[in-house]
């Protein structure tokens, strides 16, 4: 790996040294470089399509998988399929995330499909960034597909970041959830120039007590477009909550869709959404406190994606 | 320390100050009171900046300060406590700080500050300054983010304001140790006994102007005989 390569995997990862806790898998420009597997965690090459297997042992406690994936050749369509497989009671930690470097006139895209089958009582903390960089004319391309699969009992909080150089994307998050489930998704974009970001979500409460909790929130500047499509649908006692909540600045567009269906008496789902630009009232009271109108406006819009 | 000359301020055709003059001394603590309406809270937002004269000059120690912008003003002394404390999504109350003093203060330190305002400082520090505070716990954190400041000019637009009278019972023991907790000048405006009871001077106003400015103990009666004083809770203002 070189600098750019490592430098990519700083952006979206939390890899400090050289090496990754615990098991990871390395994917650069279509390719599997750097592979470790530990005692309870395996990852299996796939036979059919591009991507890899993660198995991980029942009872597992507070093990990292790191997949990260980098793009440095400009025009590479990498499409990626990866499964894991989350044993019962298992709790670990995994972090994915594609970094793009693209300095050339072609096109740049990934697209990650990941799918997580969570047996009984499993935990997971999934956390997924996305980030684009160099100076070429070719566009940074992500479309992630996540698709969570949790049995009786299991939990899974997904963080997905994008916060720079992504040019378009389509982000789609589907789950099944079966009973006393929780699925909790935050969401945090970032747009600028002519940026485009679309977010699908569609979780589906089957189980009682199955629960989620969507929490959005946006950025769209400059000549940026973001759209934001939600459905949730209780099919039992269950409890739902979308919060959608963007700032707006300079020609930025944002759209938000919600959907709720209820086909339960007791279903319990609720939408959010607020659009609009930064308060006046926020800009004052931080400029009262000796912030320009610039470095107010930043320290709001830091916070709000904090 | 502040010169307010000649100020006026119309708005659909009412005016709103009419030819306001003052001069408040350094290391003051002075309170505006007046009914609804007769210009308090649009002076005190004209001297910070947040509105602009129609007419008129501010001098800050000598310095014509009438053209600066809020930070500006900010950067050169001026302190203010809004009278609707701003919420903020995201913004924890220990970022409010750190931003509010300026510089990197560590956790210990803005404890320390939370708790000369009442709050008990390791619940609050990691929260969002966000709808999920009450009123009267924002009010405290309001008057924390200015504290922290040590500026040498503070104003509190009516700090009573829109909480109810059990906060108030609690916060107003805070407003009584104004005097410690905030360096320097103070101007404050207030239709509480209890706060003008520890002024230094009062400033009466009525129909966008001062109808009598005094110390306190030549005021303070002929304040208090008026039916815009209250013994307990605030009246909101939108003067």
């Amino acid at each position: 790996m070189d600098k750019v390569d490592i430098d990519l995997l700083h952006e979206i990862t939390d890899l400090k040294g050289e090496n990754f806790e615990g098991a990871y898998n390395i994917r650069k420009n279509g390719e599997g470089i750097e592979r470790k597997v530990t005692e309870n965690i395996n990852i299996v090459t796939k036979k059919d399509v591009s991507g890899i297997d993660i198995y991980v042992k029942e009872n597992t406690k507070f093990e990292f998988v790191h997949i990260p994936v980098i793009i440095t050749e400009s025009g590479l369509n990498d499409v990626v399929y990866n499964d894991f497989y989350i044993g019962k009671n298992a709790n670990v930690i995994i972090v994915a995330g594609c970094g793009i470097h693209n300095d050339h006139h072609k096109d740049s895209q990934h697209d990650g499909i990941h799918r997580f089958f969570l047996e009984e009582g499993a935990k997971v903390k999934y956390i997924e960034k996305h980030y684009g960089e160099g100076e070429g004319t070719g566009k940074r391309i992500l479309n992630p597909v996540t698709e969570v699969h949790l049995k009786a009992g299991a939990t899974l909080e997904m963080e997905s970041t994008q916060i720079k150089g992504v040019d378009s994307t389509v982000r789609e998050t589907k789950g099944v959830l079966e009973e006393n489930t929780n699925f909790v998704i935050t969401e945090k974009i970032m747009t600028h120039g002519s940026q485009y970001a679309k977010t699908i979500f569609d979780v589906e409460l089957n189980g009682k007590n199955a629960s989620t909790k969507v929490t959005s929130r946006s950025v769209a500047t400059e000549n940026s477009m973001q759209q934001f499509e939600s459905k949730v649908t209780g099919n039992t006692e269950c409890f739902g909550h979308v919060e959608c909540d963007a700032i707006i600045k300079d020609n930025g567009k944002v759209i938000s869709i919600p959907e709720i269906i209820a086909n339960s008496v007791d279903a319990n789902l609720i939408h959010e959404a607020a659009i609009g630009k930064i308060a006046g009232d926020q800009l004052m009271k931080l400029m009262s406190l000796g912030l320009n109108e610039k470095e107010a406006e930043q320290a709001i819009i830091d916070g709000f994606l904090k | 320390m502040l010169e307010v000359r000649d100020i006026c301020f119309t708005r659909d055709d009412k005016k709103i100050l009419d030819h306001v003059s003052l001069n408040i001394d350094t290391d003051k603590f002075v309170v505006i009171t007046g009914p609804n309406g007769s210009g308090k809270s649009t002076l005190v937002k004209i001297i910070m900046g947040i509105k602009k004269q129609d007419s008129g000059k501010i001098f800050l120690e000598g310095k014509d300060i009438s053209d600066l912008s809020i930070d500006e003003r900010a950067k050169l002394g001026i302190g203010f406590a809004f009278q609707q404390p701003v919420k903020f999504k995201g913004i924890t109350v220990y970022d409010l700080l750190k931003l509010s003093s300026g510089k990197e203060i560590n956790k210990a330190e803005a404890c320390n500050i939370l708790s000369k305002v009442g709050l008990c400082a390791k619940e609050y520090i990691d929260r969002e300054v966000n709808n999920s505070l009450s009123g009267g716990e924002l009010k405290r954190i309001e008057i924390a983010t200015v504290a922290v400041r040590n500026s040498k000019f503070t104003i509190f637009d009516e700090p009573e304001a829109g909480i109810d009278l059990w906060s108030f019972q609690s916060l107003i023991k805070i407003f009584e140790d104004m005097r410690k907790i905030v360096k320097g000048t103070t101007l404050i405006i207030s239709h509480q006994e209890r706060i003008l009871n520890i002024a230094d001077e009062i400033v009466l106003m009525k129909e966008g102007k001062i109808e009598a400015k005094g110390s306190k103990d030549e005021l303070l009666g002929q304040v208090l005989d008026r039916p815009i004083c209250c013994k307990l809770g605030g009246n909101k203002d939108n003067g």
